[in-house]
């Protein structure tokens, strides 16, 4: 490992300000994803600015009904805390389903957005890999594909976003508050991940120097029923070979609503809005769930070993459907 | 140093003194507390930190190593290269001449290494070192129509490898039913808890290595030690008093034991110490080959078999023979008039293969079950019913008779406590919710091994207590418990009045903990020196008495065929939609001679099964071609069954006792478990779905339709 600065600052401006000022200078939170990276030499941080001193790690009840989450609440209080169990049941059950015991202690809601895709040549200096060095060229593409992204992908990188509680929040329609060198940003969480293009290094619309403070959530829909389900060969401590967040709103047999997120697919997590566009005013039968899934998958790209990706996404979309509006056929 | 268990006994049963008590780990205390000392852990002072650096090409030549940066950081002590490091005596075996030349051989080979003050120096000098190479074309990929195949030879093999017993081609040829299938398995790896590690302190005048080693076998790495440095064997010392699994990939000596003598050697008057990283474990301690296998079956409409026909195909390395013998169970397990086995292997640019739990076997039964289970599907026969109608009264390979062959038993209790009956055998006919369920089962079988060579040393002591010395290897199995509870039954004393002394290169001579023969191999010895003890001392030896034996020859090794048996059953539920496989219930049922300590047996059997559930489901190192390495080379990447996974499982066994096999009537228990484990969890899987999946792991993307 290589020697680097450490400090750990009280207030997040202070830490906004040392990582702003140094280019190698990176944020440090529960570390269960960056201090691997160290471990790999996948990255050679000048300075680790620790910022659990200066992170919120409380729940709140905002003004307008919704929930503002500090970024630096670990995954198992989050996914344990009864406000978050009781009003946004689809984002405890993908924190659950994510990692071990052990990592959700140490892992925070901030870093848990930003950790990065575990594609095996990302993760091993001696392969070529876009991402970790731009230019050199993607060793997935013909390589090993299983875990390989179906939509969104580039030439460039076709990697996926790692997140369980990432896919949850997009259903959710969460936004993430940041604080910069400039002051107090908020970005949408869906179109806070970005799709790889030509820059496939970038996994995120953040600058350098920003900070992940909190993420917020709206009022829960009303009527709405929701879940998530994580498909994965092991049953658990594994990533998504695709994972869905569903919430569904349905009056007499019909879809009103529906929000529909999938994890294992792509650079970033897939918000499903052709599926969701396809759904709405339509009944609620086996046809409707299949001609959705069907949509949102008609410009999926496969490879020789990710092929399975497509039906798998289809039957589970299906199977998650099906389960949420049981009492509606 | 001497080995012992430190702690005492947590439950001692003082009499009476029947080895088949349960009965405590008698170092469990000093596990659970972190007191019982694991390779890395000797008390050593001021040691150095080796951090070896891995090749990233498959084959080819080293052409420079720049090892400036490297040297350049503050406490590192030397970078070995192959241009520096000490010359060894014996470069016979490639896998050992470690920094000898230049030449690659495969992705992940050891081509300079690091000793520096501390780990973290070590490890990021290791990265500093720059590799330059004359790459060539490599070849990693294991086919069956690979031009190269060619047949190993007997020393390798361990056995003859082809068999021919009658005229399969023409019996195929007349059998009413027949199966010819071809069943794969991928690479495999051991990794058991403890990484593989190495402490080493060289002394001169005279020469001297002592290892503190994480080995299944002590006076085996001394021996191949002292072959390689040249230095007499009783010039190296190999102490390994506790080990965190092993499953065979710590059975010999590896590559980075070398590397941890050469650099003590270089570094004299300093201990060195490495712990190989997992993802090390991936290309140094060996793996199990993958297979292709075709197996063909000819019957009658009542299932009885006419013909058996099993043809492997394995990889081995360019760098050393290795030979997984997959059809050596179809030569006996099964009564065919007429079978036919061959074993061809193709040499590629791969690390060395070696042991993993019942080599062999494990994959060999997954081929052989897989196909059975077709058979009964075929000829509409119950799978159960099948293997019992095929038992041969009579080793069909020698014509011997067997020390006791119990499979039929083992399958029809199996079936009972599971609750077999009234199966209905239509695949796809079991819904609950959105699983469909099915059961499979499969046999299983083990040699009863025991290997010639061991000894053991008895010293009465003035405190009353029998100190009982054998250089033996307690990985996790319950070795300390259970050669303490033999000891005391030769002697005929409770057990709390036996020290055991074991893991030691200086103690007598002991075999490896392999091929499911320590206990017996160990516990012969320590009857054989029981017996001669009391002949010369008596029932009141005076204090400081003494005696040592060899186990003696056993001529019934000739006589009869010895195996074990087992019936694995196991419950298995596929998600219609998604694929996902699930197990939740597993039994098995064992024909093992009688049992010594059922506490340590159950775990050994129970975890002999959740490997071979871990192996159906998951396990599988994914080679990319074009960089000739595994590129899932660590845990994350690399499933092994976590406790999620594991529902129900029962070990169970019969009650018996071979009278041929040793003194002790008991065979060893820690391959069985996972021998055929993943056939019956295939045949399940098929059973569940009507999907028949012949290639491992049961993936979720094979069932999705």
């Amino acid at each position: 490992m290589r020697p680097f600065e450490y400090t750990r600052p009280a207030r997040a401006a202070e830490a906004v300000a040392a990582v702003t000022a140094d280019p190698g200078a990176r944020y440090l939170a529960g570390g269960t994803n960056l201090v691997d990276h160290l471990k790999l030499g996948l990255t050679a941080p000048t300075a680790l600015v620790d910022v659990r001193d200066a992170l919120d790690d409380t729940v709140r009840t905002l003004a307008d009904g919704g929930t503002s989450i500090g970024a630096g609440v670990p995954n198992s209080d989050l996914a344990a805390h009864p406000e978050i169990r009781r009003r946004y049941p689809v984002l405890s059950a993908a924190l659950l389903a994510g990692a071990s015991g052990q990592l959700r202690n140490m892992a925070t809601t901030g870093g848990n957005l930003l950790q990065r895709t575990r594609c095996v040549y990302f993760q091993d200096v001696t392969t070529p890999c876009n991402k970790r060095e731009p230019g050199s060229g993607c060793s997935a593409l013909e390589g090993h594909g299983r875990d390989n992204a179906v939509l969104g992908a580039s030439e460039f990188c076709v990697a996926t976003h790692p997140s369980d509680m990432a896919v949850a929040l997009c259903a959710l329609d969460a936004r993430v508050r940041v604080l910069g060198p400039d002051g107090e940003r908020t970005i949408p969480v869906n179109g806070f991940h970005r799709l790889p293009g030509a820059t496939p290094e970038r996994d995120t619309v953040l600058s350098h120097g920003e900070l992940v403070t909190a993420v917020e959530l709206p009022p829960p829909v009303p009527g709405a029923r929701s879940t998530y389900r994580k498909v994965r060969e092991r049953a658990s401590y594994a990533f998504a070979l695709v994972s869905v967040a569903a919430l569904v709103q349905v009056r007499d047999s019909q879809f009103v609503d529906a929000r529909i997120a999938f994890g294992g697919l792509a650079h970033a997590p897939w918000r499903a809005r052709r599926a969701e566009e396809v759904l709405r005013g339509r009944p609620v039968t086996e046809e409707s769930f299949q001609v959705a899934a069907d949509a949102e998958l008609a410009e999926a790209r496969t490879g020789r070993d990710n092929s399975y990706k497509v039906p798998l996404t289809v039957n589970t979309l299906a199977s998650v459907l099906r389960e949420l509006t049981e009492e509606d056929r | 140093m001497t080995a012992t268990a430190p702690g005492n006994p947590a439950t001692p049963v003082s009499q009476p003194p029947a080895a088949d008590e349960p009965m405590a780990r008698i170092e469990g205390r000093a596990k659970v507390t972190g007191t019982a000392p694991y390779a890395y852990e000797h008390p050593t002072t001021e040691p150095l930190y080796l951090h070896p650096v891995l090749s990233t090409v498959a084959r080819g030549r080293v052409t420079a190593v720049h090892t400036g940066d490297a040297e350049q950081l503050d406490g590192v002590r030397a970078v070995l290269t192959s241009k520096n490091a000490p010359r060894l005596a014996d470069t016979s075996d490639l896998e050992f001449a470690v920094l000898q030349s230049d030449e690659v051989t495969f992705h992940g080979q050891i081509v300079a290494a690091v000793a520096a003050d501390s780990p973290e120096t070590a490890r990021e000098a290791a990265a500093l070192v720059r590799v330059d190479y004359e790459e060539r074309p490599h070849d990693v990929i294991l086919r069956s129509d690979h031009q190269d195949l060619y047949t190993p030879g007997e020393a390798v093999a361990g056995a003859a490898p082809d068999s021919h017993q009658g005229d399969t081609d023409t019996a195929l040829a007349r059998s009413v039913v027949l199966v010819d299938q071809t069943y794969r398995t991928p690479r495999e790896y051991n990794n058991p808890m403890e990484p593989h590690s190495t402490v080493a302190f060289w002394e001169t005048l005279p020469e001297r290595l002592t290892l503190y080693d994480s080995t299944q076998g002590a006076h085996t790495v001394r021996a191949t030690m002292a072959t390689v440095f040249g230095l007499p064997e009783e010039n190296v010392r190999v102490i390994a008093p506790h080990v965190g699994g092993g499953f065979g990939s710590k059975g010999a000596a590896k590559a980075h034991n070398v590397l941890v003598g050469l650099a003590a050697r270089a570094l004299p008057g300093r201990t060195v110490k490495l712990a190989l990283t997992r993802r090390h474990m991936f290309s140094l301690t060996g793996y199990r080959p993958p297979t292709i296998q075709r197996i063909r079956l000819g019957a009658d409409t009542e299932g009885r078999l006419e013909a058996l026909v099993h043809d492997v195909t394995e990889l081995t390395s360019r760098t050393k023979e290795y030979a997984e013998m997959s059809g050596l169970s179809s030569r006996m397990m099964y009564a065919a008039p007429d079978r036919t086995t061959s074993h061809r292997l193709t040499a590629l640019d791969v690390p060395v293969p070696f042991w993993m739990r019942a080599p062999g076997e494990a994959p060999g039964m997954f081929a052989l079950e897989s196909a059975m289970d077709e058979l009964a599907v075929a000829c509409g026969v119950d799978p159960v019913e099948l293997r019992v109608r095929n038992d041969p009264g009579a080793d069909p390979q020698t014509g011997r008779p067997w020390s006791g062959r119990h499979l039929v038993q083992c399958l029809r209790e199996g079936a009972e406590r599971f609750g077999w009956q009234g199966r209905d055998p239509v695949p796809g006919h079991h819904r609950d919710g959105a699983w469909l369920v099915g059961t499979g089962v499969a046999s299983a079988v083990y040699p009863r091994l025991t290997s010639p060579g061991s000894a053991a040393e008895i010293e009465y002591g003035a405190d009353g207590r029998y100190t009982v010395s054998i250089g033996a290897a307690d990985i996790g199995t319950g070795a300390w418990t259970v050669l303490t509870q033999i000891s005391a039954e030769a002697l005929g004393c409770p057990v709390d009045r036996v020290t055991l002394r074991i893991g030691d290169s200086d103690l007598p001579r002991a075999t490896v903990a392999g091929g499911s023969s320590g206990t017996s191999s160990w516990g012969t010895a320590v009857h054989a020196a029981a017996r001669a003890f009391r002949g010369e001392h008596g029932a009141d030896p005076r204090p400081g008495a003494r005696t040592r034996a060899e186990a003696p020859e056993n001529p019934d090794l000739e006589r009869y065929a010895m195996y074990s048996f087992g019936a694995h059953f196991a419950e298995v539920r596929v998600h219609a939609d998604t694929g996902e496989v699930r197990v939740p219930r597993m039994l098995g049922v064992y024909s093992v001679g009688r049992v010594i300590n059922p506490r340590t047996a159950r775990s050994q059997l129970v975890g002999g099964m959740v490997m071979g559930l871990s192996m159906a489901l998951h396990e599988q190192g994914v080679v990319d071609p074009r960089f000739g390495n595994v590129v899932n080379g660590d845990l994350a990447g690399y499933h092994v069954a976590a406790n999620a996974d594991v529902g129900e499982v029962e070990a169970h066994w019969l009650e018996e006792s071979d009278p041929h096999l040793n003194p002790m009537g008991a065979a060893g228990v820690g391959e069985i478990g996972i021998v055929g484990t993943a056939a019956a969890i295939a045949n399940a899987a098929h059973h569940a779905t009507g999907v028949r999946v012949r290639e491992l792991p049961l993936t979720p993307d094979r069932f999705l339709r």
